[in-house]
C-alpha cells in the first residue's frame, strides 16, 4: 500500500531506533510527551516503546479530544435534547462521545431510554439530517482541536447557506496551545519534550508552539504517525535535549506547512471566537476554547450549565493520566472495573484514549 | 448482567456479546452440550451423530459485493455446521419482512439462498414467514437452523492446544467487514473489496484429513481473527502469538482499514476458518487446503505458546509485540 508502507517499513524503523540509542547513549532520563490521540495510538499499536532506550519515557497527554472533554458537555448535550423547543431534537455526533459517561449517563444511555442521538462521520452528515428533517433540530455535538473545527466552521455558514435554521452546533471545541501551556506551568510535571500534534498542525502550523522552546527550553517536534515519523520525531527530541539547543522542529513535511492552513483558520475565525473552557485533569483555561461568536448564534445550541456540578468517579485517575503524573496501569480501577465495554473514564471510553491504549494493546502486559 | 439495557455492542460479537450469554442466557439454559458454546451441538440421534444449528441475519444493507443476506443466512449456517466436523445436509428458513419490502428484493435474495444451497449441498426443507409493521424491522431479517451429520470414524476437532501447535486461517481477513463497510451511507468509498462469503465445509474436511490433531476449529464472523483466537486461549491455557507479517490481508482491505481507523484483524470475514493443528501436520494441512478453491491463500499464521498464558499475542512487523484483545464495544453496526 503506497503512502503507507514506505513509513512502516522495518528496516527504516530499526535505523532509527539505533540512531536514537547512540544519540541517548551516556544521556540522563528524557521524558517526552504526546498530546495528539492519534500517536497516543500509534505508539501502543506499533509497540515504539520496545524500540527506545531504557533512558527515554512516553507520555501521554491531554491530546484526545474526547478525554478532556468535562463530563458536564455530555449533561449539557442531553440537557439540549430535553429543552422543550417547538421541534423535537436529534444529537448528532462522532462515535468516540457516545460511550462517555456524563454526570448521570452517557449518550448511549440516553439513547437506550429513546432519545435520538445518531453518530455521523462528518458535520455534514448531520447538515444532510437537517436538510431531510425539517420538523426536527438537528445539534451537533462539536468536540475537537483544531482539526475539526474547520470543518464545523464551514458546515455552519453552509447551513446558513441552505437556510438550514434547524442546525445548531453545541461548541465544546478547543484550541491546543493554551492547554500545553498550562500543562508545563503546573510545578508537578517535568517534561523534556513533546511530540507535537501532527493533524492539529496541520492547521495551526508549528509557530503557536514556539513558547515552549523560547520561555520554557521544552523541545518540541512535529509528528506523522507511522512508525517512522515517530521514531524520526523523537531522535529529534533526543539531539535536542543532548545537544541542548530546544527549537520546534517538523517531521511531518509532507503535511504539515509552516503557516499550517490559513484558509481553514481564517474560516474558523470568522464563525467561533475565543472562549474559556474547561479541560478533564486541567480546569479552567483562559482563551483555551472556541465559542461561536455572536453573529452566528442562530446556529448555537446553547443549554444552561447544569445546576449540579457533576463528580468524577472518585477513584478514577483520567485527571492524572491526562497530565502524565500517572500511567493508565497505576489505575486500581484499570481493567478491572474499567475496561473498553464498560469505561468509567474518558481515557478509556475514547478510541484514542491512553487508558484505551493501554488496554487495546496490552502496554504493561506484555 | 451488570447493563440494565441491551446495547448494540452486545450483539458484536467481543466481549459484550459474549458476557450476555455467559452471564444472562446460560442462567436460564443448562444444558451440558450448550456449555463449551459451541458453533454446533453435537447429538446421538439413532446412533449416529448430528450436528444442529441456528443463526439469525440482520446486515445492512442487505446486498453487497459478492453476496447479499440470504447466501449470507446459507453459509453462515452451514460454516457453524461445517466447523464442528459435519457434513451441512438441510436447512431451515424463516423470514422476517418489513411491511413495504419491494417482492423484486425479496425474489433476489431467495434466488441467491437457492443457489448458495445449491453450492453448499443443502436443501431447504422448513421455513416460517412473517411480516412486521413498517418500522418494527428493516427490510428484511433471516433466520436459519442446520443439520448436519458428522461422519462415521471422522475425527472431530476441538481439546486443548498445547504449546507449539500450529494455527491457520484458510485465506485473507477481514473482507466481509470491509466490503459492508464501505456501502455504509455516507462513507462514498469506491473499492474493489468483495465479501469471502462462501462455504467452508470442504476446507474443513480437509484440515480434519490431513491433520493427527485438531484441537480447535472455527470460522472467522464477527469480531474476526482477533476474537475468535482469543476464544483458543483463556484461564489456565497456553497463550497465542500471531506473526504479522503472515497473516494475509488485501491491500484493498488496508486501505479501507486505514481510512477508517478500523482494524483487518478485528473485521469480521464469511468465508474462512482457523484451526490449531499439531505442528507436525501442519504443512500437509497447508498442501491439502492450497489444493481446495477459495483456500489456495491459507497460511500458517502463528502457534500455541507458554509465554502470555490465557493471552493472544501479535509480533507487529516491526519486531515489536503487543496484545490482541477480544473486540471490546462494537467497530461496525450489522455486519452479519
Amino acid at each position: 500500500m503506497r503512502f503507507v508502507d514506505e513509513f512502516r517499513d522495518p528496516e527504516a524503523a530499526r535505523t532509527l531506533a539505533a540512531q536514537i540509542k547512540r544519540t541517548a547513549k551516556d544521556a540522563p532520563p528524557m521524558r517526552f510527551m504526546e498530546v495528539c490521540g492519534g500517536h497516543t495510538m500509534a505508539i501502543h499499536r506499533f509497540g515504539i516503546p520496545h524500540l527506545l532506550p531504557d533512558n527515554i519515557e512516553l507520555l501521554s497527554g491531554p491530546g484526545c479530544p474526547v478525554c478532556v472533554t468535562p463530563s458536564t458537555y455530555v449533561d449539557r448535550a442531553i440537557e439540549v435534547a430535553r429543552e422543550s423547543n417547538e421541534r423535537p431534537v436529534t444529537l448528532t455526533t462522532f462515535g468516540d462521545l457516545y460511550r462517555v459517561p456524563g454526570g448521570t449517563e452517557s449518550l448511549e444511555d440516553a439513547a437506550g431510554r429513546g432519545l435520538d442521538v445518531r453518530t455521523v462521520y462528518s458535520p455534514r452528515d448531520a447538515l444532510k439530517l437537517a436538510a431531510d428533517n425539517p420538523q426536527r433540530d438537528i445539534v451537533f455535538l462539536g468536540v475537537g482541536f483544531e482539526t475539526t473545527v474547520p470543518t464545523v466552521a464551514a458546515t455552519i455558514m453552509e447551513a446558513r447557506e441552505q437556510g438550514l435554521g434547524n442546525f445548531r452546533v453545541l461548541s465544546g471545541h478547543k484550541t491546543m496551545p493554551l492547554a500545553l501551556r498550562a500543562l508545563v506551568e503546573a510545578p508537578e510535571v517535568a517534561l523534556d519534550g513533546f511530540l507535537l500534534p501532527g493533524h492539529v498542525s496541520t492547521i495551526s502550523g508549528p509557530g503557536p508552539y514556539r513558547f515552549l522552546a523560547d520561555e520554557f527550553g521544552i523541545a518540541g517536534c512535529v509528528s506523522g504517525f507511522e512508525p517512522t515519523d515517530i521514531l524520526q520525531a523523537i531522535l529529534s527530541l533526543a539531539e535536542q535535549v543532548v545537544e541542548q539547543r530546544p527549537a520546534v522542529e517538523n517531521r511531518y513535511g509532507r503535511a504539515v506547512r509552516a503557516d499550517g492552513n490559513p484558509t481553514a483558520w481564517d474560516v474558523v475565525e470568522a464563525v467561533f471566537q475565543p472562549a474559556d473552557s474547561q479541560w478533564r485533569g486541567l480546569g479552567m483555561i483562559a482563551d483555551s476554547g472556541l465559542a461561536v461568536r455572536d453573529e452566528w448564534q442562530d446556529h448555537a445550541a446553547t443549554p444552561p450549565e447544569p445546576a449540579r456540578q457533576s463528580l468524577e468517579h472518585d477513584r478514577c485517575l483520567c485527571a492524572q493520566v491526562l497530565r502524565g503524573i500517572a500511567r493508565p496501569t497505576d489505575c486500581a480501577l484499570f481493567g478491572t472495573a474499567c475496561v473498553p465495554g464498560s469505561p468509567v473514564g474518558p481515557c478509556m471510553v475514547s478510541s484514542e484514549g491512553a487508558c484505551a491504549a493501554f488496554h487495546k494493546y496490552g502496554t504493561g502486559h506484555e | 448482567m451488570s447493563e440494565e439495557r441491551i446495547k448494540l455492542g452486545h450483539g458484536s460479537g467481543g466481549i459484550l456479546t459474549r458476557r450476555l450469554i455467559e452471564d444472562t442466557l446460560l442462567r436460564y439454559f443448562r444444558s451440558p452440550r450448550l456449555a463449551s458454546l459451541p458453533d454446533s451441538a453435537l447429538l446421538e440421534l439413532d446412533g449416529g451423530r448430528t450436528a444442529f444449528t441456528t443463526d439469525s441475519y440482520v446486515v445492512d444493507p442487505i446486498f453487497f459485493p459478492g453476496g447479499d443476506i440470504g447466501s449470507l443466512a446459507v453459509f453462515g449456517t452451514v460454516n457453524d455446521l461445517a466447523v464442528v466436523g459435519a457434513l451441512p445436509r438441510y436447512i431451515s428458513c424463516a423470514l422476517m419482512l418489513e411491511e413495504g419490502l419491494p417482492t423484486a428484493e425479496l425474489e433476489r435474495v431467495l434466488e441467491s439462498m437457492r443457489r448458495a444451497a445449491e453450492r453448499a449441498n443443502v436443501e431447504v426443507v422448513t421455513g416460517d414467514t412473517k411480516v412486521l409493521p413498517r418500522g418494527k424491522a428493516d427490510r428484511l431479517f433471516i433466520n436459519t437452523a442446520g443439520l448436519g451429520v458428522v461422519p462415521e470414524g471422522k475425527p472431530i476437532p476441538g481439546g486443548r492446544a498445547r504449546p507449539g501447535d500450529a494455527i491457520i486461517v484458510s485465506g485473507p481477513v477481514g473482507e466481509h467487514g470491509a466490503a459492508v463497510v464501505s456501502l455504509r451511507e455516507g462513507l462514498n468509498l469506491q473499492s474493489s473489496v468483495v465479501s469471502d462469503c462462501a462455504p467452508l465445509t470442504s476446507v474443513a474436511q480437509a484440515v480434519l484429513g490431513a491433520a493427527r490433531r485438531v484441537e480447535f476449529m472455527r470460522d472467522l464472523t464477527r469480531g474476526g481473527l482477533a476474537t475468535v483466537m482469543n476464544e483458543v486461549t483463556g484461564p489456565d491455557r497456553p497463550g497465542v502469538l500471531l506473526d504479522e507479517a503472515r497473516i494475509p490481508v488485501r491491500d484493498e482491505v488496508r486501505s479501507i482499514c486505514e481510512l477508517l481507523g478500523l482494524e483487518p484483524l478485528y473485521l469480521a470475514c464469511e468465508g474462512r476458518l482457523v484451526a490449531v493443528v499439531d505442528p507436525d501436520s501442519a504443512d500437509d494441512v497447508l498442501r491439502s487446503l492450497h489444493r481446495i478453491p477459495g483456500a489456495e491463500e491459507s497460511r500458517r499464521i502463528g502457534h500455541i505458546v507458554e509465554d502470555y498464558p490465557g493471552r493472544v499475542a501479535l509480533r507487529t512487523r516491526l519486531g515489536t509485540r503487543r496484545l490482541l484483545q477480544m473486540l471490546s464495544g462494537e467497530q461496525l453496526p450489522r455486519i452479519c
